[in-house]
């Protein structure tokens, strides 16, 4: 198998008060892979996610992003290869303007003119959302927001995208609308998110992080199926919604 | 002029005073303040010219009257204080009607009608005619320091989400039978208040990460620098030119 692009070795961390997140995390993503991140709260998943560009510096263990370790010296480039879609976009969309925010990333790699114009262009078209360039964020529905929010990263054209609880606030359609933009990418994709449906729906592979360690990785249909595994790590599928009863995506 | 409210204030068009860029406005209105502010309050025949030229530069904006005149209505603390001068100021009496007024209040009361009317009034044209954003974007041209820039624009773009978080918060408390009706309901509003204030202070936080996440390095980059050509900036210069001139034939009369 090819060199992966996310590389996370034996990584533990613990925050300045004390409290460890994190106790020796294993985690390979491969070039086009779309795997889930499931766990319940409290798990580690956001200290992970913010371990993988280099926000929380490990406290043991390492990250490498294809190859490259996320170090002081490299944050720049990890941070292009890694992008992260947090939870909420209004965190997410900071800039005055839609045009302004998807620029904010390939502006601080340098890029200006016509070349950042054809990106943040590009990157808008992506998730349909060019006919917005010029509105004010807060002038968007939650599920455009969103979606930019998307795109801003999308920009910087990274190598693994990262969400955050991408369904999360999304009416049906919204999701649904978002579950066909993040299949039509091509892009690695490492998806965080309590949405079990939405996780087999997209996503192939799942990890399991519990009280800060892996405790499954496998296809996401034998993970969700095994009662046992979804009991212990307080994982519980939606009312109605049996994978062994709907046939793989 | 607070930009915070400019989604109350800004009227969508395409006027000749929506068109000039943003910087070129700003200086264009301090010009115009100043120039008002440095003239003696005694010259009227000065402010005679000046309530014109700004009504002129109003209807270049193509807004309503009726839109501006509802934006007035920011004056009303300083309309008060100046309707107050005449009586509680010292000095020389004059009797207008039945009342006795001190002359210097009075005059003080005019300058500060005066003033500040004509000052509301061409602050209200830049308002109208400008985006909060490209006010911001203005200010950044103009090179005032970059930090404040950044917590400017953060204002113009958070503004509507703590309102937001704000209205929610109420509904939230009048939902349990809260009602702010005396002095025993302060703690609550003050809690509420402190909430709102952790809250945000947490999304302060959120946003750097977020910021940092895309690579920020401590400064916002410039990539669309806003320009003036030089006819833009005559026709914005009209207006402060036009009260400067003003300004000098009246003290040289």
């Amino acid at each position: 198998m090819s060199a992966p692009i996310l590389d996370v070795q034996g990584l533990a961390y613990a925050y300045p008060d004390g409290h460890q997140a994190l106790f020796g995390v294993n985690l390979h993503v491969h070039q086009g892979e779309r795997v889930a991140l499931l766990g319940p709260n409290g798990a580690g998943k956001t200290t992970l996610v913010l371990h993988l560009n280099g926000i929380l510096t490990a406290g043991a263990g390492s990250v490498s992003v294809s190859g490259m370790p996320v170090a002081k010296e490299n944050l720049m480039e990890i941070r292009r290869r890694v992008g992260v879609v947090f939870q909420d976009p209004d965190d997410q969309l900071f800039m005055p303007s839609v045009r302004a925010d998807v620029e904010f990333g390939p502006a601080n790699l340098g890029l200006r003119g016509a070349a950042l114009e054809a990106r943040v262009v590009a990157a808008l078209d992506q998730v349909g959302m060019v006919d917005y360039i010029d509105r004010p964020p807060h002038h968007l529905s939650f599920g455009q927001r969103r979606r930019v929010a998307v795109a801003t990263v999308l920009a910087m054209e990274p190598e693994i995208l990262v969400l955050d609880e991408p369904s999360s606030n999304l009416d049906p359609a919204s999701r649904r609308e978002l579950a066909d933009i993040v299949r039509s990418l091509d892009v690695t994709v490492l998806m965080v998110t309590h949405d079990l449906p939405y996780a087999y729906e997209l996503c192939s592979r799942s990890v399991v992080l519990s009280d800060g360690v892996v405790v499954a990785d496998g296809p996401t249909r034998d993970v969700l199926t095994d009662d046992a595994l979804m009991s212990a790590h307080r994982l519980e599928l939606p009312f109605g919604f049996d994978p062994r009863t709907i046939p793989a995506p | 002029m607070g930009a915070g409210h400019g989604h109350h204030l800004h009227f969508h068009g395409h006027s000749l005073a929506h068109r000039l860029p943003a910087h070129a406005k700003l200086v264009a209105l301090l010009g115009f303040v100043v120039t008002v502010v440095l003239t003696p309050r005694t010259a009227f025949a000065a402010y005679a010219v000046y309530l014109p030229l700004v009504l002129v530069a109003q209807r270049c904006s193509r807004v309503p009257f009726g839109y501006y005149a509802k934006r007035m209505v920011v004056e009303v603390p300083f309309v008060v204080f100046a309707l107050l001068m005449p009586f509680v100021a010292t000095g020389p009496r004059v009797e207008v009607g039945p009342l006795r007024l001190s002359e210097s209040g009075l005059l003080s009361a005019w300058a500060l009608l005066a003033k500040g009317t004509l000052g509301v009034m061409a602050s209200l044209v830049l308002a109208t005619t400008t985006e909060p954003r490209h006010i911001v974007g203005g200010l950044e041209r103009l090179r005032l320091p970059d930090q404040l820039v950044q917590i400017m624009g953060f204002m113009v773009r958070y503004l509507e989400v703590v309102t937001g978080e704000m209205a929610r918060m109420k509904v939230a408390r009048e939902s349990r039978g809260f009602q702010a009706r005396s002095i025993r309901s302060w703690p609550v509003l003050a809690t509420t208040a402190g909430a709102l204030f952790i809250r945000s202070y947490e999304r302060g936080e959120r946003v750097h990460l977020a910021m940092l996440s895309r690579g920020y390095t401590g400064q916002l980059p410039v990539t669309r620098p806003m320009t003036a050509t030089a006819e833009q900036w005559r026709r914005a210069g009209m207006l402060p030119a036009a009260a400067l001139a003003t300004l000098l034939v009246a003290v040289a009369l």
